[in-house]
């Protein structure tokens, strides 16, 4: 991949002296400007006039492009090859049970691009046939069912966008910082316009026994044959099962034809290329709820069926591993998000969480998405402390480190929801810290 | 074919459902039923409480055999490798009696399947539908039972003697079967938050200190952060190069399509156990390539070793047969190795 490490400085407009680069100094200056191009404008001839210096207009101007369907399911410009999934160094011994995270620090708005939706597999990623691909639904349901792709599509659908975040996200940094940008810090999230049919419809078309049947068992149909508990009042509120997403199909690594979607739970239970739902009486413990995804106490006692995702927010411009260019305006934006519901507010600090003033939402807000948040900012070139805190419906508002480690200690591993601070330096790097 | 309980206990549900009439229709008629082969082939989850037990046994001895030749290579010989989490370590004495393993309460506590487990079912479960993991579903009943009783041995829950079957399977006693809770709202729709924030806006703090902020060593571990921003708007990555201290990590960028044999390394998880240069669990390439070196059915041989396995010609630790590898992936690798490994 080629390096592209581009520094800010003004628009190379070579043409100009140093005098025409500097900003007009008044209104007045850019109307008298404007007179004069103005008035040749008038007194040239229209026929007469030679082309201007061609140099001054690009040569894309000046050719003829490229045609329609030069590829037939488009890329980002060459020039956004920066913009990539990337694993963290050492964090898993190997690329088939491993994690790859989105590079939140690229991105606008609240919908995440398929392509760099962060990537979660235990046992690699399965080519998935999607005629040969079935949902089986049984346990103590009246009538257990077989379905294909076609069966599945033909259900009444709905469209709706949620985030599906790892439980594991922030986990490199509870004990301290550890990773050095937003991408590693907080990028196993990603939100997306997710298409499927409700489960509580597919649920009720096989007949579920609500008396008896208190838990659904989600399997999915990779080497691992992943399996996740899920809690009955969850399956019937507001839990899909998704073919469809960002208005394409779901990507392979995203669980290709078919998967679950618990909005508002530890990715982990949006169980990929799902292939079988039971409906039981129990909870199943299975290796990822009694292994991997429990919540290591400080008495050592684990938080087993851990599963919302706390209310929770980030800035990620400008955030570690950046480095702002000058003195003057900047928008701080950010992430905002909550298992539990839609954002409610968010407060931004820029002096490490002495004073706080609260941001601008980017409409829509919505439940289980994430939400963008703005606030206007001059940087007079002083060290800064950036943080934000989000605050939901339900009233709960995201806490500091120490507060989250008071009750849940440093070894959880899970659900870590603290407060993230960025340290602006002089120099105009920002890097990632604690404060205490 | 095993017998599964849980497949019997489905049909007997829905048979005695058929004759009561009082069935609700369909509303979508969408789908039909499940052949009873079909869910005994992929119901396989068994719970704690014995729901969709298999009946059948094995033994620890007969485990240690089947984990000698499928599972040490990842695991260690005695399921101590810490590649992935440890099989073993870290029981103590007392946990058996307690269900707490007490190495948990220390700030290093070790980690292990061991320390961690509450219930046996979930690891027959686990290794049933998901191991080894390069061929995972390739184990019998029997050979699960045994293979689980070695585990359980391993961490000194079982005698050597023991034999595992439906019924044992459900007496086992974890070191750390009191070790869960389910006291925390983050199991439920409406659960209370453990940790609340603050909403004070103005003078909240007094002093505001730096407990931890990025080594400089480690500042460009995840590869030159200038290459990870796009070269466009208020800012620009930071160029981490003058951190490198020569130790790079795993390399973070994607590589280009894959054309080089090395893409078939990582795709196959061949590198889990050999390195380039050297010996992990297995010899490195370049060992393997100088070995083969001049011998005519070397590709011929390397093809078939890798698919089927082997134990001998490099030492105790057997490597397992690559099921999933196929053979024109085998073919390019073995040919890269006949050539010398570059």
């Amino acid at each position: 991949m080629k390096a592209m490490t581009g520094r800010v400085v003004p628009a190379p407009e070579g043409h100009l002296s140093a005098a025409q680069m500097r900003p007009s100094q008044s209104r007045r200056g850019f109307i008298r400007n404007s007179v004069t191009t103005g008035a040749l404008a008038v007194t040239g001839s229209a026929f007469a006039q030679a082309r201007t210096d061609p140099t001054l207009v690009p040569p894309w101007t000046r050719s003829l492009g490229a045609p329609v369907v030069t590829t037939g399911y488009g890329m980002p410009s060459k020039h956004e090859a920066n913009v990539q999934r990337r694993q963290s160094p050492g964090l898993t011994p190997q690329p088939q049970a491993s994690i790859s995270f989105t590079p939140l620090q690229n991105l606008f708005g609240i919908i995440t691009p398929s392509g760099v939706h962060f990537e979660r597999h235990h046992s690699g990623m399965p080519e998935v046939d999607p005629e040969q691909h079935r949902l089986m639904i049984h346990g103590l349901v009246r009538r257990a069912l077989m379905l294909t792709m076609d069966d599945v599509m033909r259900f009444p659908s709905v469209s709706r966008i949620h985030f599906i975040e790892c439980g594991a996200n922030g986990g490199m940094e509870w004990g301290n910082v550890a990773v050095p940008t937003v991408q590693y810090t907080h990028g196993m999230i990603a939100c997306s316009e997710f298409t499927g049919v409700l489960l509580s419809t597919l649920l009720d078309e096989a007949g579920v026994d609500r008396a008896q049947g208190k838990f659904v068992l989600a399997e999915g149909a990779d080497g691992s044959a992943l399996t996740r508990t899920i809690p009955i009042e969850f399956a019937l509120s507001d839990v899909m099962v998704v073919y469809g997403q960002n208005g394409e199909m779901l990507r392979p690594e995203n669980g290709y034809p078919l998967r679950l979607l618990v909005p508002g739970v530890q990715g982990v239970s949006s169980v990929k290329w799902l292939r079988r739902l039971e409906v039981g009486d129990k909870p199943w413990n299975t290796r990822e709820e009694s292994l991997h995804y429990i919540d290591l106490l400080p008495d050592g006692m684990h938080r087993q069926y851990s599963g919302v995702q706390e209310v929770k927010s980030v800035i990620t411009m400008p955030s570690g591993g950046q480095k702002l260019v000058g003195k003057g305006y900047y928008e701080i934006t950010g992430l905002a998000w909550s298992g539990r519901g839609k954002v409610k507010r968010v407060d931004v600090s820029v002096d490490g969480g002495r004073d706080w003033q609260t941001a601008r939402l980017q409409e829509p807000v919505l439940s289980k998405a994430l939400t963008r948040f703005r606030l206007d900012w001059n940087w007079d070139g002083a060290p800064a402390l950036l943080q934000s805190r989000a605050v939901d419906e339900t009233g709960h508002v995201q806490p500091s480190i120490q507060q989250l480690r008071a009750v849940r200690g440093v070894r959880s591993i899970y659900h870590n929801n603290a407060v993230q601070t960025w340290r602006v330096q002089p120099d105009g790097e920002v890097w990632n810290v604690q404060v205490a | 074919m095993f017998k599964s309980l849980s497949a019997l206990f489905t049909l007997a549900l829905m048979s005695a459902s058929l004759p009561a009439g009082a069935q609700q229709a369909a509303r979508y008629g969408l789908g039909r039923a499940p052949t009873p082969q079909e869910i005994a082939a992929w119901d396989i989850d068994v719970r704690p409480d014995g729901h969709g037990l298999k009946i059948g046994k094995g033994t620890v001895a007969q485990g240690q055999k089947i984990y000698d030749a499928q599972c040490a290579s990842c695991h260690g010989t005695f399921g101590e490798s810490n590649r992935y989490m440890p099989i073993a370590g870290g029981v103590r004495k007392d946990d058996l009696q307690t269900g707490r393993a007490s190495m948990l309460r220390q700030s290093d506590g070790l980690r292990t399947l061991g320390t961690k487990l509450n219930y046996a079912t979930t690891l027959w479960d686990y290794i049933f539908r998901a191991m080894p993991w390069t061929n995972p579903q390739s184990l019998s009943v029997d050979e699960t039972y045994a293979v689980t009783a070695y585990m359980l041995h391993l961490n000194e829950i079982v005698a050597g003697d023991y034999e595992l079957n439906e019924k044992t399977l459900l007496t086992v006693q974890m070191p750390n079967r009191n070790g869960f809770t389910t006291a925390h709202g983050l199991g439920r729709v409406n659960g209370r938050p453990d940790a609340q924030g603050s909403l004070c806006m103005k003078a909240c703090v007094k002093e505001v200190t730096i407990a931890s902020e990025m080594p400089e060593f480690a500042r460009n571990q995840n590869g030159n952060l200038a290459q990870q921003k796009r070269p466009l708007g208020p800012m620009r990555g930071i160029d981490t190069a003058r951190y490198d201290v020569g130790k790079t990590g795993t390399p973070t960028a994607p590589t280009a399509a894959a054309s080089h044999p090395s893409d078939l390394l990582t795709r196959h998880a061949c590198t889990s156990c050999h390195g380039m240069t050297s010996k992990i669990i297995g010899p490195g390439f370049n060992e393997i390539a100088a070995k083969y070196e001049g011998r005519a059915d070397a590709k011929v041989y390397l093809s078939k070793k890798m698919r089927e396995g082997g134990q001998g010609v490099w030492g105790a630790i057997p490597m397992p047969p690559q099921a999933g590898l196929k053979e024109n992936d085998a073919d390019t690798i073995a040919h890269w190795l006949a050539a010398g490994a570059k």
